[in-house]
């Protein structure tokens, strides 16, 4: 007999060791049924439980009380229990509060996709395609801020933000001390720092890889490029400070950032140094490892090492000519 | 008159100083359980008399105190949750500005009972004079040898603190007000683990509120069996009703519980009608987060039976036809009062307490205020109606605390029984700005339950 725990999500079993949460249990098995989560990050102790994206239906408690939970339960914070049944994308119920929460989630998003250097990379971009609805019901103002320079390498542009609360969870684990945070409340809450002080230590960085949405962006990479023309390659190099395990973003021969290697829920493997991520930029600095693994599903395994041309511009002398530099630079690499 | 267990000697010149309060029999019940109870005959008292939360849940406040887990080794801590800020509830402010010493009573047996030796009085920030007098209160009760080391030489040890809130709704949520007694933001904690486990500092503490913590102070005094006549069923007891409104007297009683409604609003002991000679069109029964009824509703079931301000008959037909007993916040409007304006106004109030740390929340009660806001003032739609009723079912049950569901309910039922009322503010949006609706068919006697199935 093993210690293990039996649960079964959407109708398959899986063992787990006891204290997993619903969510890591799904992660196990993987596919369709691993509810999205937006707040929550695995290395992140006490994350979690905030956004409510990841509500799931569980309906048989265990082997020992085999009662329903009464509400829907956000599954990354609740544990699991021996015999537990749980539903996720085979509950209309859960279904239905999940595209409620999208909804929310999006009325006061700016939606500015288009501008964002996020997008392409975005959890709640993904979100909304998957679970959302097309067209919004709110017809009033969103709320908005002034964009914020947190340090001379990030900004913060709260406007975006979905108060995931990621960052401060960062600014408290893996940082000496926490100089930002919450203020305010409700829908008027915040992320700032203490009288616009500038967040200075040498992993604060890595706030920006959590950040789910583009609230917290690279001002080294700002408006650099697009997300899905630039190729990821993982390297590393010997850091005093952290493991200097990263992927480094190309265009061209150019190395536009440096981010750590995101996992298949786009949570970073390591956390990495300021150093790495913002002043090491050359590719002699780096021991390149390879071409990242990128889902086929993401919009950045779109961008292809040879440019295909629109059929409308391969028509279009003039496109063609418009677009020469582009061409020559894609197929010189 | 009906027995007053709470605010029997409410009237008694000086009762808030201890030498009265003593006089009047106080600090019995101190006596009584320090001197002659162990702890487990404590809780077995307050089981057998069927207490229940008196903050809103309604959960058996024995059945907590069992739950609470008692490891060898670790501090264990009462906190009284004094942060009273429903909109329509006013009672625990009355208890504690007239009669402190019951609250600090209450607090010794209560601590005693569940070994704590360190115990909190969280109270809201606003309430800056009942600060002051029950930490004048507690420096009598510790000059006479009630607090501190060695209680009535019997070895127990007890510190009662008081501390202020910032004054946030939301701090009255148990888990956020141990956030904010720890000296952090009041966001709500992720259940579980319940505050039974872990709870102030980590360790097993029970929030209570102030009344039932009162409450067992005539508990221990006359035995729980004693207790458990007064009342109704599973209602044990009497409960304070902060009535307010178009009453002709408003103010806080102490009621049996199951007491019928319609005594409660038109009997010259407790309100004595509505005020102005105006007829009765809807009543909040338990505080602002329960469901609004119509005048027909309130005083009679769906099933023809008088209402009683008990828990269960305020509850009997669920949400469809029923409400709750909630904190005893009992608003009544007249046949003047607005209920969309009603509506915009708690859901202005949820919006801008909400904490905002979990989405739907955040978000939602910003959205419901807003719609709101256009109905009430003449630019709504007719999908605004459904609208509401969406987002209100997509913020009930999905947040991590009942704020969500507080301010999904009184906008759900709000519409549930005065969809009249909404739609005529959206097809006479002017002249809904000049004149109220009226009473309309609210206070119509209900249809028999066999005409309304035949239809």
């Amino acid at each position: 007999m093993s210690d293990k725990v039996k649960v079964t999500i959407d109708g398959i079993t899986v063992e787990v060791e006891p204290g997993t949460s619903i969510l890591n249990a799904a992660r196990q098995i993987g596919g369709d049924i691993v509810p999205p989560a937006m707040c929550y990050y695995s290395k992140l102790e006490g994350s979690g439980g905030k956004c409510r994206t990841c509500l799931v239906k569980v309906s048989k408690g265990s082997e020992k009380d085999p009662r329903p939970m009464p509400k829907l339960v956000a599954s990354c914070r609740t544990g699991v229990m021996d015999g537990m049944e749980v539903q996720n994308i085979t509950s209309p119920e859960v279904i239905e509060a999940r595209k409620g929460v999208v909804e929310i989630l999006l009325i006061n998003h700016p939606l500015d996709c288009p501008v964002c250097d996020q997008a392409g990379e975005c959890h709640l971009q993904d979100l909304s395609f998957e679970h959302g609805v097309a067209d919004t019901r709110y017809e009033f103002d969103r709320r908005t801020f002034e964009k914020i320079d947190i340090g001379d390498k990030i900004q913060l542009h709260m406007t975006r933000c979905i108060l995931c609360y990621r960052c401060v969870y960062v600014a408290d684990q893996i940082t000496d001390n926490r100089v930002h945070g919450i203020l305010g409340r409700g829908d008027a809450s915040e992320i700032s720092t203490y009288i616009e002080k500038a967040i200075e230590n040498d992993f604060s960085g890595n706030v920006i890889d959590v950040c789910p949405v583009g609230a917290l962006t690279d001002k080294t990479f700002r408006f650099k490029n697009r997300v899905w023309f630039t190729k990821p390659v993982d390297a590393h190099r010997d850091c005093p400070k952290c493991k200097g395990k990263v992927t480094l973003w190309y265009k061209g021969e150019e190395v536009l950032r440096v981010t750590g290697r995101k996992d298949q829920f786009g949570e970073v493997e390591d956390f990495i140094c300021n150093t790495c991520r913002f002043d090491t930029k050359n590719t002699s600095d780096w021991v390149i490892e390879g071409p990242r693994h990128i889902s086929h599903t993401s919009v950045i395994s779109s961008n292809h090492y040879e440019m295909t041309l629109l059929p409308v511009i391969k028509e279009n002398p003039i496109l063609m000519e418009a677009n020469k530099i582009e061409f020559d630079r894609a197929t010189k690499v | 008159m009906a027995r007053k267990l709470l605010l029997g000697n409410i009237n008694v010149p000086g009762i808030h100083t201890f030498d009265v309060y003593r006089q009047h029999g106080g600090y019995r019940a101190v006596e009584k359980a320090l001197k002659t109870m162990t702890p487990d005959a404590v809780v077995e008292e307050v089981k057998t008399s069927g207490l229940r939360g008196r903050g809103g849940a309604g959960f058996p406040t024995g059945m907590k105190w069992s739950f609470l887990a008692k490891p060898e080794g670790r501090e264990r801590y009462l906190v009284c949750n004094a942060d009273e800020s429903e909109p329509g509830t006013f009672k625990d402010r009355y208890l504690m500005t007239h009669i402190p010493h019951l609250l600090i009573e209450g607090m010794i047996v209560s601590s005693f009972a569940l070994g704590a030796k360190t115990s909190y009085i969280y109270v809201r920030g606003e309430m800056m004079p009942q600060i002051r007098i029950l930490e004048r209160a507690i420096a009598e009760a510790k000059n006479a040898g009630f607090l501190g080391k060695n209680i009535l030489g019997s070895g127990y040890d007890l510190e009662l603190y008081v501390q202020p809130g910032g004054g946030a709704y939301i701090c009255g949520e148990e888990t956020a007000l141990i956030e904010s007694l720890e000296g952090k933001r009041g966001n709500p904690r992720i259940k579980p683990p319940f505050p039974a486990i872990s709870g102030v500092w980590a360790c097993p503490t029970v929030v209570n509120n102030v009344e039932t913590i009162a409450a067992v102070v005539p508990i221990i005094n006359d035995g729980g069996e004693e207790y458990a006549k007064v009342g109704n069923g599973r209602s044990t007891g009497t409960k304070l009703i902060s009535a307010s409104g178009n009453l002709n007297k408003p103010g806080v009683y102490e009621i049996e519980l199951g007491l019928p409604v319609e005594e409660f609003i038109y009997s010259e002991e407790y309100c004595g009608g509505i005020a102005n000679g105006k007829r009765l069109k809807a009543v909040v029964a338990g505080g602002s987060s329960v469901p609004i009824l119509p005048a027909n509703l309130i005083l009679k079931t769906i099933n023809g039976q008088p209402r009683l301000m008990s828990y269960e008959s305020l509850s009997d037909g669920g949400f469809q036809t029923g409400s709750m007993l909630g904190s005893g916040g009992f608003i009544a409007f007249d046949e003047d009062q607005c209920i969309v304006r009603n509506t915009w106004n708690f859901a202005r109030f949820y919006h801008h307490e909400s904490c905002g740390q979990c989405s739907p929340c955040r978000e939602g009660t910003g959205w419901m205020e807003k719609v709101l806001h256009n109905l009430e003032n003449g630019h709504g739609k007719m999908s605004d109606i459904d609208l509401l009723v969406d987002v209100s079912k997509k913020i009930e049950g999905n947040t991590i605390c009942p704020l969500g569901d507080a301010a999904a309910w009184p906008v759900a039922s709000a519409i549930r029984h005065f969809r009249d009322e909404f739609e005529w503010h959206i097809t006479n949006s002017k002249t809904a700005m000049e004149q109220n609706y009226g009473l309309a068919n609210y206070a119509d006697p209900l249809p028999k339950l066999e005409e309304a199935i035949q239809n």
